[in-house]
C-alpha cells in the first residue's frame, strides 16, 4: 500500500468489547465505573474527538456543581425536575441520578476538586483555604456552599482535567484514542437492531479508524449551533453550550434507528447579553434581581399570565422557560433591555460585610465567570462594566439541545431495574440501553431526564458503565459483523475529501464552486433555516404548521446537498461530518414540535397554531423512530408515569433548605 | 472573540510533535504552521477558524511559553479589554484590564492535590456484585418512598 495521504488514509480496525464514544464527564464516569467491573477480562476503548482534559461542556471548568442532594430528600430532587421541564420527565432515570450523584462528588473533591465551605461559625471559605480552618470534607460532614437547593460552589478552572486524570488512569492511555471523530455506527449484519461497531477518522493523521464492539456508549453531549446563534462574525463561536457539541450523540443514534424522546424540547438560557456570562450565582448566591428597562420585577408582574400554564407556575422555582416567557413579553412589547442589578444586589450584600469581605466578594463575582465564562469577563472589560456600579443586559439566548442542563431532549434509555413503582415501559434491559440491542447512552444523550448537569453526568456514566460490563458478561458469544466493507465505508467518510479533490480546480477561487458546498455555508443554511422557520431568535420563538412544513422541505434539500460537502483538509472533513450531525439533530426536533401540538414550554418556544398547554391530551412524551431500512420517521406519543406524587412541588415557598425564593435553576 | 499567538513568545513548542495548543484546543483551532505557508511564520502556531473560537482559552492556560491570548471580537467588543491567565497546578492568577485601563488582579485555587497523584482504585472497595444496582463506592442505595 502506498504512504498515507490526505484522501488515501491508512485503515486502523480495532476490536473492543466496549467501545466509550466521548470524552466528557459523562464518558469519564463511565471509564472509571466500568473499568472497575471489567478488571482485564474485558476491553474497554474510548474515543475522544479532542483531548480528554479539556474535552466536553466542562472543558472551560465550572464555577459551582448543581446537582448535589446532600441533606435534601432525592424525591424532592425528583419534584423539582419534573416541574422545571413542565412536568414530562422520567421519575425513574432521574431518582436513579439523585441517588448516585454525591458519590460522584466526593471522588471530585477527593481527586482535588476546591469545594467551597461553610464553616461552623457561618464564614464560607474557598475549596483551598478550609483544610487549615477545621473543615471538613463533603463525606465527612463538612457543609458546601449552597448557591441554591441543589448547587454548590467550586472553584472548577481545573474541574474537567482532574475529573479526566481519574478516568485516564483507570483505563490507561494505550486505551485511548484522542483527535478520533466517530462519525457513524454500524449495526450487525446478522442480527436485527444491533449494534456492532462505529467508524470514524483521525484529524491529525491520514487515519480510518474501524472499531468493532460488544457495547458502545453514545456520549457526545448536545446539539451547539442548529440555531443561528445572536453572536455575529467573529464571535459566533461564542455561544454558551460549547460550540464542539454538534449534535452527533442524537445524529448517530438516530441513524441506526434508536428511539428517541422529548426532543422537541430545547433550553433557551437567559445570559448576559453577549457572553453569555452565567447568572446563577448573581440570581441565587448574591441575591440579584432581573428588571425590565423601566425596573419592574417582570415575574412578578406578569404572574397571572403564567397561570395558563398551571400548576407548573406554582413550582417552588418558577420553571425557567416560565421565566423567559415573563421575560419575552417586555422585550416584544418594547420595555427592554432587561437588566440584571447587580450594583443593588452587591450594595445590599456590602450593607454588614467589612471591607475585606467585600473586596471578596468582588473576587467571587469574577471568578462566576473566569472559572466558566472568560468571554463575558471580556465582554465586562471591554465595555468598562464593573458590577458594583453597572447594572448588565440579560438576553435569552438563540435555542440548544441538551439532556443533562436544564433540558430534556434526547434518546429514549431504559431505567434501572430496581425502583418501587417502575412502570414496565420505563425498562427492557440494561440500564441506559437505548432501544438498539448494545447502544447505551448518558449524560446529554439520555432524554426526558434533565438537571443532572456535570456531576449527575458523570453519576450517569458510572451507572452505564457497570451496566455495560454486564451487558458484555450476558452476550460473550456475540461476533460483530458488518454488511458493508471497509472500502465502501471508507468512500462515505471520505466523500467530502473526494468532492474537494475531484472539483477544486474547476474554478479560480475554491471557495466559489458550484460542485460543492463548504461546510461553512452548510451549517449556516441549515441555522438560517431552523431560526426562521423553527423558532429561533428571529421570530421571537415562534412557529406554526406551515413554518415548520415549509422548514423541514427546506431540510431535506439540505441533507440531499449533504453528500456534495467539502474538506480541503482534515480539520474541515471533521467539520462536515459535525455539520451533518447537526442536520439530523435539527430535523428531530423540528419532527418533534411539528407532532407535538400544544405549547408546552412558552419561553423556550411556541407554536402559535396550539399557544396553551393541553394537559389533557399532551402530557406523555413523545418518542420518534428513524427507520434505518426505510428512511421514514415514526413519531408517537408515550405515557407518563409518575413514581412520586408531584403535587407537593407545586405550592411556592416550600422549597426547603437553602431554596432561593424564585429565580429558577439556572 | 479569538485568541491570538504572539509572534515573538511562539517558539513552535520546539518542534515537538504537535504543540501543546493544537493539543489541548477542545475544538481543533490551534494549528502550528510548519512551512510558514498559512500565517507566514513558520514553526508558530495560529488559530486556523477565529469565529468558532468559544474563548475556554485552554490554550492560553496551558501554553508553556504564554505566547496566547484573547482578542475579544471585534465585531461587538470596543477595543482595549482583555483577561490574561497564568495557571499553575494549584492556582490560576487572573489580570483584567478594562478598557479604560483599569487593571483587576484575581487569584483562585484550581486543585488541592498535587497533578498526577490520583490513585484512582485505591482504597477504595473491591467490586462487588456485578448485577446490583449499587456502584462499586456504595454499600446502600435509596429506593423511591412514593410519600416522602
Amino acid at each position: 500500500m502506498s504512504e498515507p495521504s490526505f484522501g488515501n488514509p491508512e485503515v486502523v480496525e480495532i476490536e473492543t468489547d466496549i467501545l466509550l464514544v466521548g470524552g466528557g464527564m459523562a464518558a469519564c464516569g463511565a471509564a472509571y465505573e466500568a473499568k472497575r467491573w471489567a478488571g482485564d477480562d474485558v476491553k474497554i476503548t474510548l474515543v475522544d474527538k479532542a483531548a480528554m482534559d479539556r474535552s466536553g461542556a466542562v472543558a472551560q471548568g465550572l464555577s459551582a456543581i448543581n446537582t448535589y442532594i446532600g441533606e435534601n430528600n432525592i424525591e424532592d430532587y425528583v419534584r423539582m425536575v419534573h416541574a422545571d421541564l413542565m412536568g414530562i420527565t422520567r421519575d425513574d432515570l432521574v431518582f436513579d441520578v439523585g441517588r448516585h450523584v454525591d458519590d460522584s462528588v466526593h471522588l471530585f473533591e477527593e481527586w482535588g476538586l476546591p469545594v467551597w465551605k461553610t464553616l461552623d461559625d457561618g464564614t464560607r471559605v474557598d475549596g483551598a483555604s478550609w483544610q487549615k480552618k477545621g473543615g471538613k470534607m463533603l463525606k465527612d460532614g463538612g457543609k458546601p456552599v449552597r448557591s441554591g437547593r441543589w448547587q454548590i460552589m467550586i472553584n472548577g478552572e481545573s474541574y474537567k482535567v482532574i475529573v479526566a486524570e481519574a478516568a485516564k488512569k483507570a483505563l490507561g492511555m494505550e486505551n485511548i484514542y484522542e483527535r478520533v471523530f466517530i462519525i457513524k455506527y454500524l449495526l450487525d449484519a446478522n442480527e436485527p437492531n444491533r449494534i456492532a461497531g462505529a467508524i470514524g477518522f483521525s484529524n491529525r493523521e491520514h487515519k480510518l479508524y474501524v472499531f468493532k464492539a460488544n457495547a458502545i456508549l453514545n456520549v457526545c453531549g448536545g446539539a451547539v449551533n442548529i440555531f443561528r446563534p445572536r453572536t455575529t462574525g467573529e464571535g459566533m463561536g461564542r455561544v454558551w453550550y460549547p460550540v464542539w457539541n454538534a449534535g452527533s450523540t442524537y445524529a448517530m443514534a438516530a441513524e441506526v434507528g434508536a428511539e428517541l424522546t422529548m426532543m422537541e424540547n430545547r433550553f433557551v438560557p437567559t445570559r448576559f447579553k453577549d457572553g453569555y456570562g452565567p447568572v446563577g450565582a448573581w440570581f441565587l448566591l448574591f441575591k440579584s434581581k432581573a428588571t425590565n428597562g423601566f425596573g419592574e420585577d417582570y415575574v412578578v408582574k406578569n404572574a397571572d399570565m403564567l397561570k395558563d400554564f398551571a400548576p407548573y407556575d406554582e413550582a417552588a422555582v418558577v420553571p425557567t422557560c416560565l421565566r423567559n416567557h415573563a421575560m419575552i413579553k417586555e422585550m416584544k412589547e418594547g420595555r427592554g433591555p432587561i437588566y440584571m442589578d447587580t450594583p443593588t444586589a452587591l450594595a445590599n450584600l456590602a450593607e454588614t460585610l467589612t471591607p475585606k469581605e467585600v473586596k471578596h466578594l468582588e473576587a467571587e463575582a469574577w471568578e462566576d465567570f473566569l472559572d466558566m465564562c472568560i468571554g463575558q469577563a471580556t465582554v465586562w472589560a471591554g465595555l468598562n462594566i464593573r458590577p458594583e456600579k453597572d447594572k448588565s443586559e440579560l438576553m435569552p439566548t438563540e435555542p440548544y439541545l441538551l439532556g443533562s442542563h436544564s433540558g430534556c431532549s434526547g434518546i429514549w434509555a431504559s431505567g434501572p431495574d430496581d425502583l418501587n413503582g417502575q412502570p414496565d415501559h420505563y425498562h427492557w434491559g440494561y440500564n441506559r440501553m437505548t432501544t438498539v440491542k448494545g447502544l447505551f447512552t448518558a449524560g446529554d444523550g439520555v432524554g426526558a431526564s434533565g438537571h443532572k448537569f456535570s456531576s449527575g453526568s458523570h453519576a450517569e456514566g458510572r451507572i452505564v458503565g457497570k451496566a455495560m460490563v454486564r451487558f458484555v458478561r450476558d452476550h460473550k458469544d456475540f461476533t460483530p459483523t458488518f454488511s458493508q466493507t471497509i472500502e465502501e465505508l471508507e468512500e462515505e467518510i471520505y466523500r467530502p475529501v473526494r468532492n474537494y479533490l475531484e472539483h477544486k480546480d474547476k474554478t479560480t477561487a475554491q471557495d466559489i464552486n458550484p460542485f460543492y458546498i463548504t461546510p461553512r455555508n452548510f451549517q449556516q443554511r441549515l441555522q438560517k433555516t431552523m431560526d426562521e422557520y423553527v423558532a429561533g431568535v428571529a421570530t421571537y420563538y415562534q412557529t406554526n404548521k406551515i413554518l415548520l412544513e415549509e422548514g423541514l422541505k427546506y431540510l431535506g434539500m439540505l441533507k440531499e446537498d449533504s453528500t456534495k460537502m467539502r474538506a480541503k483538509d482534515l480539520h474541515e472533513l471533521l467539520r462536515a461530518w459535525e455539520n451533518y450531525h447537526r442536520l439530523w439533530a435539527a430535523e428531530a426536533h423540528l419532527r418533534h414540535i411539528l407532532f407535538r401540538e400544544e405549547t408546552r414550554y412558552p419561553g423556550f418556544f411556541y407554536r402559535a397554531d396550539f399557544p396553551g398547554l393541553d394537559e389533557e391530551n399532551w402530557h406523555c412524551f413523545v418518542n420518534s423512530r428513524h427507520n434505518p431500512e426505510t428512511g421514514e420517521w415514526e413519531m408517537k406519543k408515550v405515557q407518563w408515569v409518575p413514581l412520586v406524587d408531584h403535587s407537593t412541588g407545586y405550592k411556592a415557598g416550600q422549597g426547603g433548605p437553602g431554596e432561593a425564593s424564585k429565580p429558577a435553576n439556572v | 472573540m479569538p485568541t491570538f499567538v504572539h509572534t515573538e513568545k511562539c517558539d513552535g513548542c520546539k518542534g515537538g510533535e504537535v504543540t501543546v495548543c493544537m493539543y489541548i484546543c477542545p475544538n481543533d483551532l490551534m494549528k502550528l504552521d510548519v512551512e510558514g505557508e498559512f500565517t507566514g511564520h513558520a514553526m508558530k502556531a495560529f488559530n486556523q477558524e477565529p469565529d468558532q473560537c468559544w474563548e475556554c482559552l485552554c490554550c492560553a492556560k496551558h501554553c508553556p511559553q504564554q505566547a496566547i491570548e484573547l482578542r475579544p471580537f471585534q465585531d461587538w467588543v470596543p477595543m482595549g479589554g482583555k483577561a490574561i491567565p497564568l495557571r499553575t497546578d494549584q492556582a490560576i492568577m487572573w489580570t483584567i484590564q478594562f478598557r479604560d485601563g483599569e487593571v483587576k488582579r484575581f487569584k483562585f485555587p484550581a486543585r488541592t492535590t498535587p497533578v498526577g497523584s490520583i490513585d484512582p482504585y485505591g482504597n477504595k472497595p473491591e467490586p462487588g456484585d456485578l448485577d446490583s444496582p449499587l456502584l462499586f463506592t456504595e454499600s446502600e442505595l435509596a429506593n423511591v418512598n412514593p410519600s416522602a
